[in-house]
């Protein structure tokens, strides 16, 4: 049976008059690296600082690893953070930087601490303002891991990244994780930076779960059929249309289905996990009855 | 969580102990010559008291203001909310070491300067006395207090300011106004005063007079209470009037002219004979301690309310 790191149930967030999260519900599984994708304003940065206690609900309720967040010091030190523009003290040393970490956190494992620190090559005695973003970025990934969470939430870590240090800040955060085998969730606008590190995919869109579920499943149940101009809906049942083009002649679809299409009539290739996932993030989209399910956890 | 604040402070720390030891050098060094009523003397007396007042302000908003604000402003409160440490302690201890420094530093300073200024006030240069506004801040507890005051007055406006900026401006201007207030509406309220009604010393008077047209009595005398800290001191009739009737005859030339008193022994004798009483309301200079102790312990209790009012808001009302 699988259970869930983070499961959330009507969770709502207000800032004075906006909502910054709406009647969320969702349920992220253990032991997956989790992409949480959705566009600016969709709410994943309001739902990370609400599983680390950082934010208390306005309605609904949120539980990490089975708790309240940030309920107790051990449930703070069961889940590691790392905030969006990863904020660091700027006139601490890095070294300062792993001596608080060992201070505040009992589980702190201070040899994978310095170890990564010294396969970075940052110089402890720098202090962190001086740093780049990406060695802040990298700073602050290590103070999380360190920590030795089950857990680990990563708000927009590579938004402010430049390609290079995007991927290498992916590189050790896999390593990490793949070593220690611990739960991840990343946030990004862009399904892009997440490809290559995600395992299952939850797309937020206005603070609802517009399709969550393992890459592959998503990948495999979903596809492009183009061939002459037609109706959608004159569909077999069991293909649901995520999105349509039409031209005068022609007809693009992206279809999700269990099943395999035998329609001679259409052209069937692969969809693009980009693709699939700008399919779901558009307005068109967004027709409850051809929602998917939330799959999996159960 | 203790170590991490020490290290956060660590800086504002040395600051503070070379400041303290530039205070140590310049009080020994003219320690000798302290008693002198002149120049360099006068004016060294005169910076101690400023200086007692300025230090617990300075202490508000370069120590208290920024810090909660800062980590607020900065984002660094995720962070260090995010590590295995309540937000109750963090602010607790945070807030515990920087006020007990705080404390500290103001103490040392008060210590040092109240003993160089010892054989000054005594002679009382100012023309105040020991409970005087002026000097009574400036003394023995009072700046422990008021900067352990400070402290948490700063980390409270911070928290709820989440600037550096705005929480420094809006810190010094409460904490001055504060500085204001309590000599002027809440010191004299702390001990109720003692009442004497004694018959009136015809030496005491230093003024007699009579109002025009109504031609009714005035009577001022001096109060001899040394140390005293006089809230009132009038002059009544033997059934506690302060309209003390018409003015006798011996005290009035021409139309209405104030005459010094005793310069006619006839006026003085025509007093005599109302039997007036003097009313005299005030803060013998015995109870200095008294005075220094409740309001300190005042200070400390406003720190330790506001202290508790950071705890709760920031574990419960900030995240909201």
């Amino acid at each position: 049976m699988m259970t869930a790191v983070i499961e959330a149930s009507g969770l709502g967030k207000q800032y004075r008059r906006t909502w910054a999260l709406r009647d969320c519900t969702l349920a992220i599984p253990e032991g997956r690296v989790v992409g949480l994708v959705g566009p600016n304003g969709a709410g994943k940065t309001t739902l990370l600082q609400l599983a680390t206690g950082l934010l208390t609900p306005t309605r609904g309720t949120i539980s990490v690893l089975g708790e309240p967040p940030a309920v107790s010091p051990a449930q703070l030190a069961r889940v590691g953070f790392v905030a969006q523009d990863t904020p660091v003290y700027a006139r601490m040393r890095v070294a300062d930087h792993l001596r608080l970490g060992a201070w505040l956190n009992r589980g702190w494992d201070d040899e994978l601490a310095q170890r990564r620190i010294g396969q970075l090559g940052l110089d402890p005695k720098q202090r962190a303002g001086s740093l780049s973003g990406g060695q802040r970025a990298q700073l602050a990934l290590t103070l999380a891991l360190a920590k030795r969470p089950e857990l680990l939430l990563l708000d927009e870590p590579v938004a402010s990244l430049d390609p290079l240090a995007r991927r290498e800040f992916l590189r050790s955060l896999m390593e990490a994780v793949a070593e220690h085998g611990t739960s991840v969730v990343l946030s990004s606008h862009l399904v892009a930076d997440l490809e290559r590190v995600c395992d299952y995919l939850v797309v937020l869109v206005a603070s609802r779960v517009r399709i969550a579920g393992e890459v592959t499943t998503l990948l495999a149940s979903h596809h492009r059929l183009s061939g002459p101009r037609r109706d959608p809906g004159t569909l077999p049942a069991g293909q649901d249309v995520i999105e349509e083009s039409h031209t005068d002649k022609q007809t693009v679809l992206l279809v999700r289905t269990d099943q395999p299409v035998h329609d001679p009539a259409w052209a069937v290739t692969p969809v693009s996990l980009e693709d699939l996932v700008i399919a779901y993030m558009s307005p068109a989209s967004d027709i409850p009855a051809r929602r998917p399910q939330l799959g999996v956890v159960s | 969580m203790i170590r991490l604040s020490w290290l956060q402070f660590r800086a504002q720390a040395v600051t503070a102990a070379a400041a303290l030891a530039a205070a140590v050098v310049v009080l020994a060094v003219s320690a000798p010559h302290r008693a002198l009523d002149a120049g360099a003397s006068h004016r060294l007396y005169m910076a101690g008291i400023v200086v007692l007042y300025l230090t617990p302000a300075i202490i508000g908003i370069f120590w208290g203001a920024p810090l909660i604000s800062r980590e607020l402003e900065t984002g660094t409160f995720r962070l260090a909310w995010t590590q295995s440490v309540s937000r109750t302690r963090w602010v607790a201890v945070k807030l515990g070491l920087t006020g007990l420094a705080s404390m500290a530093a103001a103490g040392l300073l008060s210590l040092m300067v109240t003993w160089w200024c010892s054989s000054t006030d005594q002679r009382n240069p100012l023309g105040g006395y020991r409970l005087s506004a002026l000097l009574f801040g400036a003394r023995d507890l009072i700046p422990i207090g008021s900067a352990a005051f400070a402290v948490a007055l700063g980390a409270t406006i911070g928290l709820l300011a989440r600037r550096v900026v705005p929480a420094i401006a809006i810190t010094l201007a409460i904490f001055v106004a504060v500085q204001v207030a309590v000599p002027l509406w809440v010191r004299p309220h702390l001990i109720s005063p003692v009442r004497t009604v004694v018959p009136l010393n015809l030496s005491a008077i230093n003024a007699v007079g009579s109002s025009f047209p109504e031609n009714s009595l005035g009577v001022g005398a001096t109060v001899n209470i040394p140390g005293a800290w006089v809230y009132s001191n009038q002059v009544t009739t033997p059934g506690g009037s302060t309209s003390l009737g018409p003015a006798p005859r011996a005290c009035i030339s021409g139309a209405t002219k104030v005459l010094p008193a005793g310069q006619t022994s006839a006026c003085n004798a025509a007093i005599g004979r109302l039997h007036l009483r003097q009313v005299v309301i005030y803060q013998p200079g015995s109870r200095y301690w008294a005075f220094q102790w409740s309001e300190t312990a005042i200070f400390l209790a406003l720190a330790l309310l506001l202290t508790g009012f950071c705890i709760w808001w920031t574990s419960r009302r900030l995240s909201r």
